[in-house]
């Protein structure tokens, strides 16, 4: 029941200087709380200062407005009890486990083994930035785990602790240093903003509004009406591109002996780290206008909990994106760097048999399954063109569906489910034996695939083609 | 048809089906919900004094019919083989599906039993995975069984498991 914890670590400013992050329990930053709830409390002065300006002065004994007195012992509530919420939160690194305790009325113990942690973050939100804070992020597999964060450490301490538990979790020596990135490929601004303009969620809108201003001449009501719905869709779009301009700003992937470094952002910087091996697919996206100019985005799944908290709610947003833009080329030279031995380009036997064209009349032209000694790649898209690359040995279980339309054409849709959140890969609208034979030589590969772990990727002893 | 799809996989004899008190279970089922509603039109056509009111039991009982048919074709569809290094299930009249499960990929096996089914002695096995997408669920086994599969499969999924 003692609600306080025992006697930390002594606060030697000479050892923090010394950055260590040793096995004893140590609390956060003090600054913490208000970098945690400087969005509340800027909603919290926003709401207040116009009713506070617009009231009529209600002035009590000593002055101040009745208002004014409530907002202020509001924050002043909340400021409590984001020090009490500082004050009962401590962590260390120890017997193999993050150890997080904290809560102060619910006492909650938090332990995240480091062997199952999959990515180790640095995240910096702008006010952090200011105040020279970051958070440490840790994201672990298995069901019904929870993300460790440790918001706030100092911002020179959080790439310490990650380097730290990124050893660990490798199961090497303590003091290993960070290991040493490679920068791979390093993404201009001046080709974010044109490439993400350029989705086709942004220029329909567009080329509607510019068709309804036409129509407008010979039918003013329905032109009109198709122009304002256009307007709305733009200006929705615009805000997704804001913020994936915001998310993948100056994006730069390297490569370290432990995973895929990627720093981006513009507000909030982030430093994501994907340990290889944990990729559980890849999908290579060919938007509708890139393919004019070749350009190509990569994203990688990684296992992943179900997020039901709040605060999770954020992690579970970030995609994971490998590369936003880069030529064909440079995306799939990116691809053999996390993939080793991976073609994305479809044999020409891996598309569906020419009858189902009349099941899936719109992405007929892009449909296309294969697969070889190590991968399995689905194609899939009507407009985009996207195709799904998944390792054997990443195969959680394989499943052969067919709907009553697709019986009446003689083709089946087989499914390779994986560990990760985001997508499956489904080979749609096979031929019915072919599908069988799909099952059946993915599941024994994938069954052989299991015995022989693959061989990692050759990092940082291969120099990169191209920088 | 999609059982000679399904029989490329399984092989023929190796498909086992459930147990016929499962049929049992889902008759009782619907007779739970069909017979009060055919009850309550017959009274309702002897009241009301209309006659297209005569035609309602009819349509409650042509329904109850069709039910009872899909119902049936649902029982047949559900299968599944234990096979040297993999779980298949087979299920849906509709829409038909064949899971390969491995057992190296099994995380926790769930054995759960309604009222109904607890009445008529059964259970339903559900398998795992970290794939939130794989439905690798068994209904209607006798209890006994159940607890023989799950036992099976645990002991099989402990000696083959792999990691992520």
């Amino acid at each position: 029941m003692s609600v306080m914890p025992p006697p930390l670590a002594p606060a030697d400013p000479q050892e923090s200087g010394k950055m260590e992050v040793g096995e004893h329990w140590r609390r956060l930053h003090p600054l913490s709380p208000i970098v945690r709830f400087g969005r509340v409390l800027i909603g919290v002065v926003v709401v207040a200062v116009p009713s506070i300006a617009e009231q009529p002065v209600l002035h009590h004994d000593d002055g101040l407005p009745v208002s004014v007195i409530i907002y202020i012992v509001l924050l002043a509530l909340g400021g409590i009890g984001g020090f009490i919420s500082w004050l009962v939160t401590r962590w260390r690194i120890a017997d193999g486990n993050l150890q997080i305790e904290t809560g102060f009325i619910r006492r909650q113990s938090l332990r995240i083994p480091l062997s199952r942690i999959q990515a180790v973050d640095v995240i910096s939100p702008l006010s952090g930035r200011f105040l020279g804070l970051a958070e440490v992020r840790v994201v672990s597999a298995g069901r019904g785990a929870e993300h460790g964060r440790l918001a706030y450490l100092t911002a020179a301490q959080a790439p310490v602790v990650r380097a730290r538990l990124l050893a660990l979790a490798h199961g090497l020596e303590v003091g290993t240093p960070e290991p040493m990135a490679l920068p791979l490929l390093h993404v201009q601004n001046g080709l974010l903003l044109p490439a993400l303009l350029m989705r086709s969620q942004v220029l329909a809108p567009v080329l509607i509004a510019v068709v309804a201003v036409a129509a407008i001449a010979a039918a003013p009501l329905v032109g009109a009406g198709a122009l304002g719905s256009a307007v709305t869709v733009f200006v929705i779009s615009a805000l997704g591109v804001a913020r994936a301009f915001n998310e993948d700003f100056d994006f730069a992937i390297s490569e370290a002996g432990d995973g895929v470094r990627l720093d981006r952002g513009l507000l909030q910087r982030r430093h994501e780290t994907i340990p290889y091996g944990r990729i559980q697919a890849v999908r290579v996206v060919e938007p509708f206008f890139w393919r004019a100019f070749g350009w190509a985005r990569l994203e990688v799944d990684v296992a992943r909990q179900s997020v039901s908290r709040e605060a999770d709610r954020d992690a579970q947003q970030v995609a994971r994106t490998l590369i936003p833009v880069a030529s064909r080329e440079q995306a799939l030279w990116l691809l053999a760097r996390v993939m080793p031995d991976a073609h994305p380009n479809p044999p020409p036997e891996a598309g569906p048999p020419p009858r189902a064209r009349f099941k899936a009349p719109l992405s007929f032209h892009f449909l296309a399954a294969w697969f070889g000694q190590r991968y399995v790649y689905a194609r899939t898209g009507r407009v985009q063109k996207s195709t799904i690359i998944v390792p054997l040995v990443k195969v959680q279980s394989v499943r052969l569906k067919s709907g009553p339309l697709q019986r009446a054409f003689h083709v089946a849709t087989v499914d390779v489910d994986t560990a990760g959140r985001r997508w499956q890969a489904s080979a749609r609208c096979r031929d019915e034996a072919e599908a069988v034979e799909m099952v059946r030589h993915i599941s024994e590969r994938a069954r052989l695939s299991r015995r022989v772990p693959p061989p990692r990727p050759a990092s940082a002893v291969v120099l990169p083609a191209a920088g | 048809m999609t059982t000679v799809v399904t029989q490329q996989i399984v092989g023929p004899g190796e498909l086992k089906r459930l147990s016929p008190r499962f049929w049992l279970a889902r008759q009782t089922q619907l007779a739970i919900f069909w017979g009060p509603v055919f009850i309550a039109s017959l009274v309702l056509a002897l009241l009301v004094n209309v006659t297209t009111a005569d035609l309602l039991p009819v349509v409650v009982a042509l329904t109850a019919c069709t039910a009872w048919l899909v119902e049936r074709g649902r029982y047949r569809s559900w299968g599944y083989a234990e096979r040297e290094d993999d779980l298949i299930v087979t299920r849906g009249l509709m829409f038909r599906h064949v899971s390969v499960v491995p057992y190296g990929r099994m995380q926790f096996i769930d054995v759960t039993a309604g009222p109904i089914d607890r009445a008529f002695g059964l259970a339903t096995v559900q398998l795992h995975t970290a794939a939130a997408a794989t439905d690798a669920r068994i209904p209607g086994l006798l209890r006994a069984d159940a607890d023989a599969l799950r036992d099976r499969l645990a002991m099989v999924g402990e000696a083959r498991a792999t990691g992520l």
